[in-house]
């Protein structure tokens, strides 16, 4: 059974049909890098995972439980589904130990004492050992991140979502949190990432998904899609992506 | 563009002006203002110290009686209290349920906002005087509209666990505590709405993602957040609450600081003095209550930066 099955999705803002039917599996263990222009969808098919955006049409099912259902218990199916945010939502009113213990505390209703170590041992995985007792805004972004990593991983999630995590970052950061989510790849970590990074999508995914326009144009191992894409509107994209500064010659 | 300063120099040797004779830049107008402010302070100072009318020695005199210290204890200070606990527990809920999806919910908070808003405080304070009128049999607790039931399932008695005396529920403290604290918690109610939704959408997102409840969301992660605004709004509030606790008044409340002090006053024919000692209780009641503010502020502030140095603050941090 698939970790993650996605069937018939639509979605729409108002008028705008963000998401026109996306059929999509994660199987356990499986990293897959989304990527796509802005707007495609992207970002919205991430948010329907854990339901933070609610599809007009289509079922998500999460470890085969139907997460779209009325009946579903959703905040309990929310804990087994981490989620790393492109601005990073750390609690700014609580240090960054506070940050990996207030979910597990009050959700999980772990005692005080476990929720601190294993909070320490994923701040420790993340590299951000010594920052314990700081608060959000006295770090860098990248290191906001990466205690956003490990605030996801205090819950022991079985999939963690990505979106866009690097986006706001300075470009000599995006590397530290980057390292992060390959290592966490390489512990077999089920792993759904909207990212911009080809050269990460390339060296870690299992699968790439290429979407365009709310729909999936076309999918499967990075060598193939990124390397030697079928689709026209895939070698456009990745034409833009690699190389900003082409000027496409006018027909 | 170094040329420019480089080189005119050099050309023009000779035609260069000697050393400034620098003065520093005479302010006439500030000395002429501290004058005046310092001739207005020593005739202020002149006309305390001198005046008979101040009768300072009453005003302390009347300041230390019983019923005064009294009234300025319970019908100031601890009517200023429980008024605020009701209107600020009051406020939160009903702003919670105004930004609920319900529309049934957030009707009802806009019209108890629009109903409180709309009285004024005196006038709110002396119907609630005059409310024991509405409840003669007095208020009971138990199954509503009982009797009916009753009549219809053709028993008899009733289904109340216990009546309470309406004439004495909207009397004295209780009325005014009561009066006071729904019409604050009308105010409160759009302070608290304004500081939850000055807490960015993504911290509710992320609190969410990891889990939480949607009470548990409001309690642990937007309402501590919406703090840092609500708080100084509020010291605000309390002070203008305590000030208002003079209109009690209206319900009526004998045993609150102004009436003391007033019926000391006519008793003695000095009227003047009498205001002289309420001004000061006052005074010094506010400036308590603006020392506590200031360390209700710094608590809630934790993390937003007044600690931490400016520059180890990134650009885009905090969300957008």
């Amino acid at each position: 059974m698939a970790l993650v099955e996605i069937k018939n999705l639509h979605k729409s803002f108002g008028s705008n049909h963000v998401l026109r039917g996306i059929d999509f599996t994660v199987e356990q263990g499986e990293v897959v890098c989304v990527i796509g222009p802005s707007g495609s969808g992207k970002s919205t098919l991430l948010r329907c995972v854990n339901l933070l955006e609610v599809p007009e049409v289509g079922e998500v099912f999460v470890r085969g439980e139907d997460i779209t259902d009325r009946d579903c218990h959703l905040d309990a199916a929310r804990q087994q589904i981490g989620m790393v945010f492109q601005q990073f939502n750390l609690f700014p009113h609580l240090s960054v130990l506070a940050n990996c213990t207030v979910a597990q505390t009050s959700v999980l209703k772990r005692g005080k004492a476990e929720a601190e170590q294993i909070a320490r041992a994923n701040l420790d995985r993340v590299g951000l050992n010594e920052k314990v007792t700081a608060y959000p805004m006295q770090l860098s972004g990248g290191q906001q991140q990466r205690v956003a990593i490990a605030r996801a991983l205090s819950m022991d999630p079985a999939l963690m979502l990505f979106d866009e995590p690097t986006s706001a970052l300075d470009p000599e950061l995006v590397g530290d949190v980057l390292t992060v989510m390959r290592k966490l790849a390489l512990d077999g970590m089920t792993m759904l990432v909207v990212t911009h990074e080809m050269a990460f999508a390339r060296e870690v995914a299992d699968r790439v998904v290429f979407m365009d326009a709310g729909v999936i144009v076309e999918q499967g191992p990075p060598a193939e899609v990124i390397g030697n894409p079928k689709e026209e509107r895939t070698r456009t994209f990745l034409r833009r992506v690699l190389d900003p500064t082409h000027v496409e010659p006018t027909p | 563009m170094t040329t420019d300063t480089a080189t005119r120099p050099a050309a023009s040797d000779a035609d260069r002006p000697g050393p400034i004779k620098a003065v520093p830049v005479r302010h006439p107008g500030r000395w002429v203002a501290i004058a005046i402010i310092a001739v207005l302070a020593a005739m202020l100072v002149h006309l305390l110290v001198t005046n008979k009318a101040f009768d300072w020695d009453f005003v302390f005199q009347a300041m230390n009686q019983k019923p005064v210290i009294n009234g300025f204890l319970k019908g100031t200070l601890l009517v200023t209290v429980l008024s605020m606990v009701v209107g600020v527990a009051g406020g939160v809920i009903l702003a919670v349920m105004r930004l609920s999806d319900n529309p049934i919910l957030s009707g009802v908070a806009w019209l108890f906002t629009w109903f409180f808003r709309s009285i004024p405080r005196y006038i709110l304070l002396f119907t609630m005087g005059t409310l024991g009128i509405l409840f003669q049999q007095g208020i009971s607790f138990g199954v509503p509209f009982d009797w009916k039931i009753i009549d219809w399932l053709g028993l008899s008695g009733d289904w109340r666990f216990f009546t309470l005396d309406a004439n004495q529920i909207f009397t004295g403290l209780v009325a005014g505590v009561i009066g006071l604290g729904l019409s604050e918690a009308a105010y409160m109610a759009e302070i608290a709405r304004a500081g939850i939704l000055s807490v960015d959408k993504g911290q509710a997102e992320a609190a969410q993602a990891l889990g939480m409840s949607s009470g548990k969301v409001m309690r642990r992660v937007v309402l501590p957040q919406a703090m840092r605004v609500i708080v100084p709004p509020t010291g605000n509030e309390t002070i203008a609450m305590l000030k208002d606790t003079s209109l009690l008044l209206a319900v009526p409340v004998l045993g609150e600081l102004f009436y003391q002090l007033q019926s000391i006053g006519s008793t003695y024919y000095k009227t003047f003095p009498i205001a002289v000692a309420a001004t000061l209780y006052y005074l010094a009641a506010t400036s308590v209550l603006m020392v506590g503010q200031y360390f209700l502020e710094r608590h809630f502030g934790r993390g937003f930066g007044t600690q931490a140095p400016r520059a180890a603050r990134p650009a885009g941090a905090g969300g957008a």
